[in-house]
């Protein structure tokens, strides 16, 4: 074999791994990517029910009521909207009303957001950064929110607690 | 007077980087052997001040001396003393100081332990290593000082992120800093052969054991980060492709390629020009972790407070050094002399391949991290990429990876003999088919795909076995012999071995952990009991403890495999007063390679707890393959040929042939 052959043989090899590799992310891409969303943006936009996305905003004070196995209900709001959100499982160690927070799900019919994640931040001053922004921009902004996004750790109530909530063991 | 000591000890560094960033280079230049070896005294002096500086902090955080800024606001008197060395990189500015020290030590290391590098090439990499190190001494001093006083101290500080009050802030952070920064000589190697524009296989001989160093302990350091993750979150999840956790996995990626590239390089003086490019991209990765972990652009567990000025402030590093390298590279890559020939099937082959797989793996997860935020900054849209988009992408291209690994060792250099090694292999498959029928037969529920992805990992594994008992050869002579063969054998071979055979243990971890986990989410009264994976769980109550700085309120729980009590395990929430925080302190016990796991949620009114219990089948083994890994690269570096076979000074400069 020559140079020039084996020079060919490697080169066609990468671009083939590049060309599988390349659909693979295109192709993870279109189906596996989430769009974030606050209730004012679900307000004006429409989302299509069971379509997913990631909702953020303030726990609307006083919403908060908590169902039997492990259900909780609540509202999530930005200022100018709010929507009602259902979840089942163990909220996140600093899920507080008034606080910043991010669901994961999606609409119902009825347009009740069923989320089957839920994030908080282990801070008592955390302010998930999507929210932030979208709060300065909407002008809801106070500056007693200071320092979000600081020294914080994660905590995620997932999926799997939904499904298990009711005590089952799987 | 510590502080004050501590700032200027690192403003002497500071000034003495400037000079090593030059003065050697006018030395090679002019051929000026005195002024070439400035880069030696003055990267050990530097390693000496930072040394010093690095010690005033940790002084100041020792004695709580909360009339230090950094030291009021990560640290508190009642805390451990433990906890109070390691917050001294708890922190933004106590971090970046110990990536400097890091960085000092690296070049330090090269300088007095140099002696067998030729003048120039080692006047060129210290000249290097100190350009990184003045941009990030600049950093440090214009934008994060850890030295800053307050006018009216306070009496108590505002304490550690209770999070980070754990012995894996003690290990996590400076394995993997040692990790990134030590990329940073391999880089420098790099950048000293483009400017010298020669190279060689005696230049490979060098890089490698740098390259190893910096490999084994990223490795470690992702596995401890894990590990912690997986302890101290409290939800059992081990991996959640965070971007911050990407960012630590491209260099690792990129450095594993470097590794096998620079065998080729050092063995058959072949892939110079990329082994040199991987040297760059492996260290610019480093930066660009760095980058996203300290300027703020994610938030993520790791994100410290943030000023927008340090994020510009990176940025700027980065693209001044990896568009400067790139650059350089562009212009004097083809300069370099190409080296052997070699046919497709044959080792060469098998490492180009294992460099292909790894860099496009390494691409994807380059993709998945940094397109969410180009996105929002082009188009203003936000989007979250996760677990399924890497599911889909990552695996996929590890796959053939893995299928091919064992063949590599088997190939001969130059030309090898596909079928043969086929044949060396049919023990390795057998067991594999073995395992898949086996995995088949037990598995209850779960992915089709899992068992076939345990017979993955037993060919690796077993692949690995086979290697090392074809060059002994067990079985085919006597043991007597393949025992002295054994002892023969290189250490590097060894170490190949080990490695390999982590991958696969590592992969059959989570495949077991993933599939076969089994859970139990919900409320528990008191003496309720639960069934879970054969074991019965038991509530008996909750106690409460005083920490030194927290207050904990812990489960009593008793375990029962067959109706015999095997443990108690105490899940517990520790309270912060200082920071109004609370952490979730998760119970393990292991059985086997096994864990049982349970954490805590809400305590509801009426006496009951909110409890997560996990079974998690051979999920130790995700850290224990990364350990072997580390462990086969510890071997390969003991190996004869890195320790006495660098050649000699005199020879060497004979050796190094100016490449037209």
């Amino acid at each position: 074999m020559t140079r020039k052959q084996r020079r060919l043989t490697i080169i066609g090899c990468s671009l083939a791994v590049l060309g599988i590799a390349a659909a693979l992310v295109l192709n993870a891409l279109r189906g596996s990517i989430v769009f974030f969303s606050t209730p004012s943006m679900v307000a004006q936009q429409h989302i299509a029910p069971g379509t997913r996305f990631r909702l953020g905003g303030l726990v609307q004070p006083g919403s908060l009521v908590r169902g039997k196995n492990l259900a909780v209900k609540f509202e999530v709001a930005d200022g100018t909207a709010k929507l009602p959100v259902t979840y089942k499982g163990i909220l996140p160690d600093l899920f507080r009303e008034g606080q910043g927070v991010v669901a994961e799900g999606s609409i119902d019919s009825s347009g009740v957001f069923r989320a089957d994640t839920v994030l908080a931040k282990h801070d008592e001053k955390y302010m998930p950064k999507e929210v932030a922004d979208e709060l300065k921009k909407t002008g809801h902004w106070k500056t007693d929110y200071s320092d979000y996004g600081g020294k914080s750790g994660g905590a995620v109530a997932s999926e799997a607690n939904a499904q298990a909530g009711q005590g089952a063991t799987r | 007077m510590i502080a004050e000591g501590g700032h200027y000890a690192l403003v002497l560094a500071f000034a003495l980087a400037l000079i090593q960033s030059t003065v050697p280079l006018l030395g090679a230049r002019w051929r000026d052997p005195a002024l070439m070896n400035v880069a030696r005294s003055t990267a050990l002096a530097q390693l000496l001040f930072v040394g010093l500086s690095f010690a005033a902090l940790v002084t100041l955080h020792v004695t709580s001396d909360f009339s230090v800024l950094n030291v009021y606001e990560n640290s508190h008197s009642a805390k451990p003393l433990l906890y109070k060395i390691t917050g001294v990189w708890g922190s933004h500015e106590g971090s970046m100081l110990l990536w400097v020290s890091i960085l000092a030590l690296f070049g330090g290391l090269v300088a007095a332990l140099g002696n067998n590098l030729p003048l120039s090439l080692r006047a060129h990499v210290l000249a290097v290593q100190a350009w990184i190190a003045s941009a990030f001494y600049l950093f440090i001093l214009v934008t994060s000082n850890p030295f800053l006083r307050i006018p009216n101290p306070p009496m108590e500080g505002r304490d550690l992120n209770p999070v980070l009050q754990d012995i894996g802030l003690a290990v996590h952070p400076p394995m993997l800093y040692l990790g990134y920064v030590g990329f940073s000589i391999s880089f420098s190697f790099a950048i000293a052969a483009l400017l010298e524009g020669r190279i060689d296989a005696a230049w490979a001989r060098w890089v490698r054991p740098w390259t190893l160093i910096a490999w084994i302990f990223l490795t470690l350091g992702i596995a401890m980060g894990s590990y912690w993750a997986y302890y101290e979150l409290g939800w059992g999840g081990w991996w959640f492709w965070d971007p911050v956790e990407n960012a630590s996995l491209m260099p690792w990626l990129a450095g594993t390629a470097l590794l096998h590239s620079s065998l080729v390089m050092e063995k058959r003086n072949a892939l110079k020009v990329w082994t040199i490019l991987l040297s760059i991209l492996t260290f610019s990765l480093s930066l660009l972790g760095t980058f996203l972990v300290r300027s703020g652009v994610l938030t993520s567990v790791h994100a410290f407070a943030v000023a927008p000025a340090r994020g510009t402030f990176i940025l700027l590093i980065l693209c001044v050094f990896i568009g400067g390298s790139l650059t350089l590279f562009a212009g004097r890559a083809s300069s370099l002399k190409q080296g052997g020939l070699f046919a497709p099937i044959s080792r060469e082959g098998a490492l180009v391949l294992n460099n292909l797989f790894l860099t496009t793996a390494c691409a994807t997860v380059f993709v998945g991290t940094l397109y969410p935020m180009a996105l929002e900054i082009l188009t203003g849209a936000r989007i979250s990429v996760g677990a399924p988009f890497f599911n889909l992408t990552f695996a996929p291209l590890f796959v053939p990876l893995m299928i091919a690994m064992p063949f590599g060792p088997m190939l001969a250099w130059k030309r090898g003999d596909l079928l043969g090694a086929m044949q060396r292999l049919m023990a390795a498959g057998m067991v594999a088919l073995l395992a898949i029928a086996l995995a088949w037969a037990w598995a209850r529920g779960g992915s089709a795909l899992a068992p076939l992805a345990i017979g993955l990992a037993a060919f690796v594994i077993a692949g690995a076995a086979s290697d090392l008992a074809e060059r002994t050869g067990l079985f085919r002579v006597p043991p007597a012999n393949a025992l002295r063969r054994a002892r023969g054998l290189p250490r590097s071979a060894w170490g190949t071995a080990f490695a390999h055979a982590g991958i696969g243990i590592a992969l059959m971890g989570i495949v077991c952990e993933t599939t076969w986990n089994s859970e139990y989410i919900g409320t528990m009264k008191l003496h309720d009991s639960i069934p879970l994976a054969g074991y019965q769980f038991t509530f008996d109550g909750m106690k409460e403890r005083q920490g030194p700085n927290y207050q904990e309120k812990a489960a009593v729980f008793s375990v029962a495999e067959n109706g015999k009590a095997i443990a108690q395990m105490t899940p517990s929430k520790r309270s912060f007063t200082t920071r109004g925080m609370s952490t979730t302190e998760a119970a393990l016990l292991s059985r086997g390679v096994s864990q049982l796991y349970i954490s805590l949620g809400d305590t509801t009114p009426d006496g009951g707890v909110v409890v997560r219990i996990y079974h998690k089948p051979l999920v130790l083994l995700i850290w224990f393959g990364p350990v072997l890994m580390a462990l086969g690269g510890l071997l390969s570096l003991s190996d004869r040929r890195l320790r006495v076979g660098v050649p000699k000074p005199a020879k060497a400069l004979r050796a190094l042939q100016p490449a037209e």
